[in-house]
């Protein structure tokens, strides 16, 4: 696919959610901005508490106090989710937007068989152009299961009796149950051995692929990021530093937080002596000035304490924010590393 | 032959399923055999998916539950045998680092209590000021500071910091080994690094580890032996670097090959296919646990279980007929 030719499904515009406490608002997401493209695979990735959980809940609009929307776009279609009321949001969601939970283990009703909890979906979210009848409803059911490669007697089964492999798979039918266009996999596979993750990874490709749906999948794991998505959006502390084309992301990350992430993957193909980066973070409630990175980073000038890095294109799908990166009068971006 | 600090024998651990109609068997562990040397200090790890048993053997080792045959041999002493203060010495020696790394404090307290309870069970310091001394040095050796952490609450800390908290309250009580279950599990990669530096620190200093884990790669990193489970049954066993490169049983090898290669260019190849449920092993199934996954299955594989074969010169062994004499020869015959 060109660049060019490429279709947004989903634009989120300089979003803000911010979680109330007695000491001040936390700011979970700070004011970010990206574009989900038809059939890409969107990688969002950081560390725990950097935000990517919320940033999925306020896309999806399942934000509960004390956190809450500040401000922001989220834009599909041209229409901006954060203004719908919440009958059409309701409509919306599973229809045209759904999310495979984290922990999908706890998220199926331990009280009801597979089948009611799918029918559930159906009947709660259906539209007037997607609607099943009660005899459509088994059929399509059996189907579902199938593509996620579950056996029938699933139908009847309650969650206890499945492996979590299989309730994760039972959530990933249950998202694409209404021919969703975007799906949201918030770390779907992360509680899985690696065998049975791989399984569910290749899975939800597969469907994706069958349905030529649009998705973001959130996760920590750079190993799976690789094996699964196109393009990797890396945040950190509420803002996002850099958004790569999964290429570039592994093999010349631009910002020294994508570099600290890449450098700590293990691996298995050699011993490495072990890169040990300390985790001083800021109090979430009063970020610094300038930049978010600032206290952990190696390179730090004296300017990253004064003014905040904007993303820039500093190669063809390669956006950052970091002041390391120059434009030259040829428009061209250099490292200001190199001359040093 | 060096002296052996711990030693499992033919360890196996069942529990009873109760159902409506019967009453079943459940094999946890089933004939696992370990031996640490007290030197050099070693990383030894246990891996395997959940429900294979590693946490099974942590629980055992640390003495929370006892085995159902078999023994756990500290220094030459049955511990199903050992009298108060025996005991009361393996607790001292025998430390543990678990999983959450939040779950284990009390959010109440500061950090110094930590390390307050621990000075006061073990009765480590005759005064203040030398167990101020200990909490500094053990602190060091994690790479902090006191003054950075002892007056914090656990949540102002990051769960890798509060891990290598644990392993300095390990430390302090100056054990022999340390069994850690799944500790970088939960903290960030970024901050993983630090804590297996702390591991192979504190073996630098003579301390050897139970290393229970699901991730491979660390093991891969820092471990010196791994013991691959599969339900309850050791698959493989060998050099770490060595299983992890060279997987002889065909479990282990789809394990390896399911690791996510951190490099975009090297996809997965093709795909995998599990079994519609996992049956739970039970006292009377007989044969290899792997036999019904098994891409290379053998008539002989549900005959019995499988011994560990030796599969290369330098130890490392697999539980698998592929590795049978007998088989290979019936093979090349047939």
């Amino acid at each position: 696919m060109t660049r060019e030719s490429r279709t947004p499904v989903l634009e989120v515009r300089d979003l803000r959610i911010y979680y109330e406490t007695p000491k001040g608002d936390v700011h979970a997401v700070d004011g970010i901005s990206f574009v989900l493209y038809q059939g890409e695979t969107l990688g969002l990735v950081g560390e725990s508490g950097c935000g990517k959980s919320t940033a999925a809940m306020g896309i999806l609009q399942l934000i509960t106090p004390p956190g809450r929307i500040v401000s922001g776009q989220v834009l599909m279609d041209g229409v901006d989710l954060l203004k719908l009321d919440e009958r059409t949001l309701r409509q919306m969601r599973w229809s045209r937007l759904a999310l495979v939970p984290q922990g999908a283990m706890n998220s199926l009703n331990p009280t009801m068989r597979v089948h009611q909890q799918i029918e559930d979906v159906i009947r709660q979210h259906q539209t007037k152009t997607k609607t099943f009848d009660r005899s459509q409803l088994k059929p399509r059911i059996l189907e579902l299961l199938s593509w996620v490669g579950l056996p029938e007697r699933v139908y009847d089964m309650y969650p206890h009796e499945l492996s979590g492999g299989m309730k994760q798979r039972v959530c990933i039918a249950m998202a694409v149950a209404l021919h969703p266009g975007v799906i949201i996999a918030d770390e779907s596979t992360s509680a899985l051995d690696v065998v049975v993750q791989r399984v569910v990874a290749q899975t939800l490709l597969r469907v994706k692929a069958d349905l030529g749906v649009s998705m973001i999948m959130i996760g920590h794991d750079m190993g799976l990021m690789a094996q699964m998505v196109d393009r990797i959006v890396v945040m950190y502390a509420g803002r996002i530093v850099e958004i790569a084309t999964v290429e570039h992301a592994f093999r010349n990350p631009a910002h020294p937080y994508s570099q600290v992430l890449i450098d700590s993957v293990p691996t298995i193909s050699e011993r490495k002596p072990l890169k040990i980066t300390e985790g001083i973070t800021h109090d979430p409630r009063n970020p610094p000035h300038g930049c978010i990175f600032q206290l952990r980073c190696p390179f730090v000038m004296e300017r990253c304490r004064r003014e905040a890095p904007q993303r820039r294109e500093i190669r063809p799908g390669q956006e950052v924010a970091c002041h390391l990166y120059e434009q030259q009068p040829d428009g061209s971006y250099r490292d200001v590393r190199d001359t040093a | 032959m060096s002296e052996i600090l711990l030693e499992i024998r033919n360890a196996t651990k069942t529990y009873v399923q109760r159902g409506s109609k019967s009453k079943r068997q459940i094999v946890a562990l089933e004939n696992f055999n370990l031996a640490i040397p007290c030197a050099p200090a070693s990383i030894i790890t246990i891996a395997g998916e959940s429900g294979s048993g590693k946490s099974t053997l942590a629980n055992l080792v640390l003495g929370f539950t006892k085995p159902t045959s078999g023994q756990v041999i500290y220094q030459g002493q049955d511990m199903a045998a050992a009298t108060p203060q025996q005991q009361q010495r393996y607790r001292r020696e025998v430390q543990a680092v678990f999983q959450d790394p939040f779950g284990v404090y009390n959010p109440f307290y500061r950090v110094q209590h930590v390390f307050d309870m621990v000075i006061r069970n073990f009765r480590l310091a005759e005064n203040a000021r030398q167990g101020r001394d200990m909490i500094e040095e053990a602190l060091n050796i994690v790479g902090l500071h006191g003054e950075d952490v002892l007056r914090k609450y656990p949540h102002q800390l990051s769960g890798g910091q509060r891990q290598r908290i644990m392993f300095a309250r390990a430390y302090m009580v100056k054990p022999r080994l340390i069994v850690a279950d799944e500790p970088v599990s939960m903290v960030d990669a970024s901050l993983r690094a630090a804590i297996l530096d702390v591991m192979m620190r504190l073996r630098a200093d003579g301390i050897s580890f139970l290393y229970i884990t699901h991730d491979l790669s660390t093991a891969f990193q820092v471990g010196d032996q791994i013991f691959v489970l599969y339900h309850g049954a050791v698959a493989e066993t060998g050099q770490a670097t060595e299983v992890i490169r060279k997987p002889h049983h065909p479990y282990v090898q789809l394990l390896i090959s399911s690791i996510p290669d951190p490099d975009p260019r090297v996809k997965w190849q093709g795909t995998v296919d599990l079994p519609p449920e996992e049956e739970m092993r039970t006292i009377d199934s007989p044969g290899c646990r792997f036999h019904p996954r098994c891409p290379q299955r053998m008539p002989i594989c549900l005959q019995a279980a499988p011994p560990l074969y030796p599969v290369s010169t330098d130890g490392q062994r697999a539980a698998c007929y592929l590795y049978d004499q007998d088989v290979k020869r019936g093979k090349l015959q047939a």
